[in-house]
């Protein structure tokens, strides 16, 4: 009876190809990723992080109600 | 160069907030409502026991809780807090404001529009995706609406780099629209009435790999948006890497895709497919972890603030809960931890871990916050916050633990033993009462939530009276210089990404796609993924009627119909689920939790008069049962005038039904529930009954 759950897997044509496919789409996405994420230059990654600190220049303002 | 004025809107974010508080309020409301009903059953039948009404019960309004909690509280909390930091962090108002209001107006739209057809029994069944096709078009416009909005603002923005909050807002359009779309195609029947054009394992696969994904790319991503935006800006103090935030975001937005089946772990799923699941929602703890950590530590060295700004407070709790939340998540995906969670108590309390302390309280600290910009006032009580902020939490504990507790009850009473290899729980009742206090328990957790809530709406309105009116702000920028599309010299590659929007919008959309096309499209091609089995047969034209109903109650909110190859289930439900058994189930029904047994296999083990009772007083054959008395299925005729239409609409599926075999289906709906009744009225026990009976009974209407 197992068979109905079992097995299912051997059943796809070329199936082997499937955990190779994903080992190397994983590794290629975050080896590359983290080498460009160090290779940051630290004065730009200050410069972004302080964005949503940036004080909004208030001049003036027009009401609505 | 020379600065550009300009205003931004702050009338819209007024708008989304109090749409908010408003949701909220609803929302929590109904989850109350529906949590009650587990102790008191009988609770809102208000014209008498025997006269229930249909859109009062539990199967119609538990979809209604989950849907204006998510899309309605949720949705309006991250449009409001979207709408805001996007103009700062881009420096420039929203694209365009007709666009926003019919943003806004819409998604109001939709909400009622969920609200009326829900309870009316106008659903689609799937979970999170309940609502039927002319609404999922709605959603779909507006959506695009806001899309076109968000892009706009950031074409036209006088900043060069997108900070990683507006990142994780493209990724939640992208992805959301994507999912949304795939998830809901349907074949229409009539206006209300459609058929997901997926059935059985491939329905199931899509449906998971949406509601996975709703949790991620629209209770998950948009709100670590406003978390990077907002903690900082409390706190006053940049995030606390950067770097971190980059790699949260690419590896956050690849891995979540893949992990749905988590959620299928023992069902009749492709086993690959369900360990492709398993590994990828346990890579997801160290994102999900990293997101967590980067948002804490933003607060290092100002952890004194937090204890005198109610505002860090909420925030503390909810990047915790969100913590919380995301360990669970990859342990209930071990496929050990999954057979004692799944279809148990324990999943409810784990999402309300992360609906009431991660959204929830993300929601609530930036509406304190924002009420205090919008209205330019002090918030009119710091201490009335303090007072949501401690009934809020508390309320959460009472919420989960309870639940935890009745998880755990549950799943060792559905699998213990006799010696003499029967089961001890026989009775699945014995397990539903067993756990009662634990839902009352949480019913009282539920009401401090909602009551904390109750304070923020007092709060808010009170400062919004005292403050001055909402005003547009004029601020002003330098607009962008042209530069070189190229690297500059000195500039990283992912800080040239930055501000390159159009390549991080398609490799935000590659990495989200990837996961999805390797589980889906294997599974839709290859028929082998779906062995057939020669005594399946499509349903008869009154079991359609009759699963119809099933959607329309919304059964699959408390019964499963998908038995798991272990003993326990063996031995209670029957023979294990297959694959093939779901050929022809336009939508799958496999639901997501058991209050109620399985039914998969419960056909033909009662008899007719047994099923009459039950559903008119299902506490008169199983004394202490709390499902709700369905009297309008007895006491209202059945219109099932259109099943020719949808007997052709499930051809075009593929389902093989013969043209004589439609031109005949009244026919033999007709025979068929004759029968039925011609059973029912040979039966001593039934003739007895009817002898009493007032009300009408009902008729069919060919």
């Amino acid at each position: 009876m197992l068979k109905f759950i079992k097995h299912n897997l051997e059943g796809i044509d070329g199936v082997e190809i499937y955990p190779i496919i994903s080992l190397l789409l994983f590794f290629t996405v975050f080896i590359t990723m983290l080498v460009f994420v160090f290779k940051l230059p630290k004065r730009s990654i200050d410069e972004i992080s302080q964005l949503p600190l940036d004080n909004d220049t208030n001049i003036k303002e027009i009401t609505h109600e | 160069m020379e600065k550009e004025q300009f205003y931004y809107d702050n009338k819209i974010v007024k708008m989304f907030l109090w749409a908010t508080i408003l949701w909220g309020i609803v929302g929590m409301l109904v989850g109350l409502l529906v949590a009650l009903l587990f102790v008191f059953p009988g609770l809102l039948e208000f014209a008498g026991a025997d006269n229930a009404i249909s859109w009062l019960s539990f199967g119609r309004l538990r979809p209604l809780h989950t849907n204006a909690v998510i899309f309605a509280f949720v949705g309006n909390g991250i449009f409001l807090g979207i709408y805001y930091s996007t103009q700062r962090l881009l420096k420039a108002r929203m694209f365009n404001d007709v666009l926003s209001r019919i943003h806004f107006w819409g998604w109001q739209a939709i909400i009622v529009a969920a609200a009326i057809t829900l309870p009316l029994g106008y659903t689609s069944s799937k979970e999170y995706a309940e609502l039927e096709w002319p609404i999922d078009i709605a959603v779909v416009l507006i959506w695009v609406v806001f899309g076109i909005n968000l892009i706009g603002t950031i074409l036209k923005r006088r900043q060069r780099h997108i900070y990683v909050a507006i990142w994780f807002y493209i990724a939640t359009l992208i992805t959301i629209a994507v999912l949304y779309i795939f998830n809901n195609l349907e074949m229409p029947i009539t206006a209300f009435k459609s058929y997901s054009v997926y059935s059985g394992v491939q329905d199931a696969l899509v449906q998971w790999w949406y509601g996975h994904n709703a949790v991620a790319f629209f209770l998950t991503t948009p709100v670590l948006g406003l978390m990077y935006y907002f903690v900082p800006k409390v706190a006053n103090r940049p995030v606390y890497s950067y770097r971190l935030s980059i790699i949260h975001f690419w590896t956050l937005i690849f891995l979540y895709i893949w992990a749905g089946p988590h959620h299928l772990l023992y069902t009749a799923l492709p086993e690959w497919a369900q360990n492709l699941g398993t590994v990828f929602s346990i890579m997801l703890i160290f994102p999900s972890w990293g997101g967590m950590i980067n948002g804490l530590l933003t607060l290092r060295g100002a952890w004194d603030k937090v204890r005198e700004n109610p505002v860090l407070k909420f925030f503390v709790v909810a990047i915790t809960g969100y913590g919380m939340a995301t360990f669970e998540g990859p342990m209930l995906s071990f496929k050990n931890l999954n057979a004692i969670g799944h279809y148990t108590d324990w999943i409810v309390g784990h999402v309300h871990i992360g609906a009431l302390a991660w959204n929830g309280f993300m929601v609530a600290g930036i509406v304190y916050w924002l009420a205090e910009k919008l209205w330019k006032t002090p918030l009119y009580s710091k201490k009335l916050a303090n007072t949501h902020f401690w009934l809020g939490t508390l309320g959460i504990l009472f919420y989960a633990i309870p639940l935890y507790v009745a998880g755990f009850m549950q799943a060792f009473m559905w699998k213990q033993f006799n010696p003499d290899g029967t089961l001890v729980y026989g009775n699945f009742l014995e397990t539903v009462t067993q756990v009662l206090p634990m839902y009352a328990m949480r019913a009282i957790g539920g009401s401090l939530y909602l009551t904390g809530f109750v304070l923020l709406a007092i709060n808010v309105i009170k400062t919004a009276k005292a403050g001055s009116p909402v005003e547009d702000e004029l601020a002003e920028a330098a607009p962008l210089k042209k530069i070189s599309g190229k690297r500059v010299a000195g500039e990283g590659l992912h800080t040239w990404l930055e501000r390159k929007v159009v390549l991080f919008t398609v490799l935000t959309t590659v990495a989200i796609l990837i996961g999805g096309l390797v589980e889906i499209v294997p599974l839709i091609l290859v028929k082998s993924n779906v062995p057939t089995i020669a005594s399946v047969k499509p349903y008869t034209p009154l079991e359609l009627e009759g699963r119809d109903i099933y959607i329309r109650e919304g059964c699959n909110n408390c019964h499963s119909q998908m038995i798991r190859p272990f003993r326990s289930e063996v031995e209670r439900y029957g023979e294990y689920s297959k694959a093939g058994e779901f050929v022809y189930d336009f939508p799958f029904l496999w639901g997501s939790r058991r209050t109620g047994p399985d039914v998969h296999r419960v056909g033909g083990k009662y008899n007719n008069n047994w099923h009459f009772n039950h559903m008119s007083d299902p506490r008169s054959t199983s004394p202490g049962s709390i499902m709700p008395r369905y009297s309008w299925l007895i006491q209202n005729d059945l219109n099932a005038s259109n099943i020719e239409d949808k007997m052709e609409g499930l051809v075009k599926l593929g389902v093989p039904y013969s043209a004589e075999e439609i031109a005949g289906a009244k026919d033999q709906l007709l025979a068929q529930a004759k029968g039925i009744e011609e059973s029912l009225r040979q039966d001593p026990e039934f003739v007895k009954i009817m002898a009493q009976v007032t009300f009408k009974i009902k008729k069919l209407l060919l």
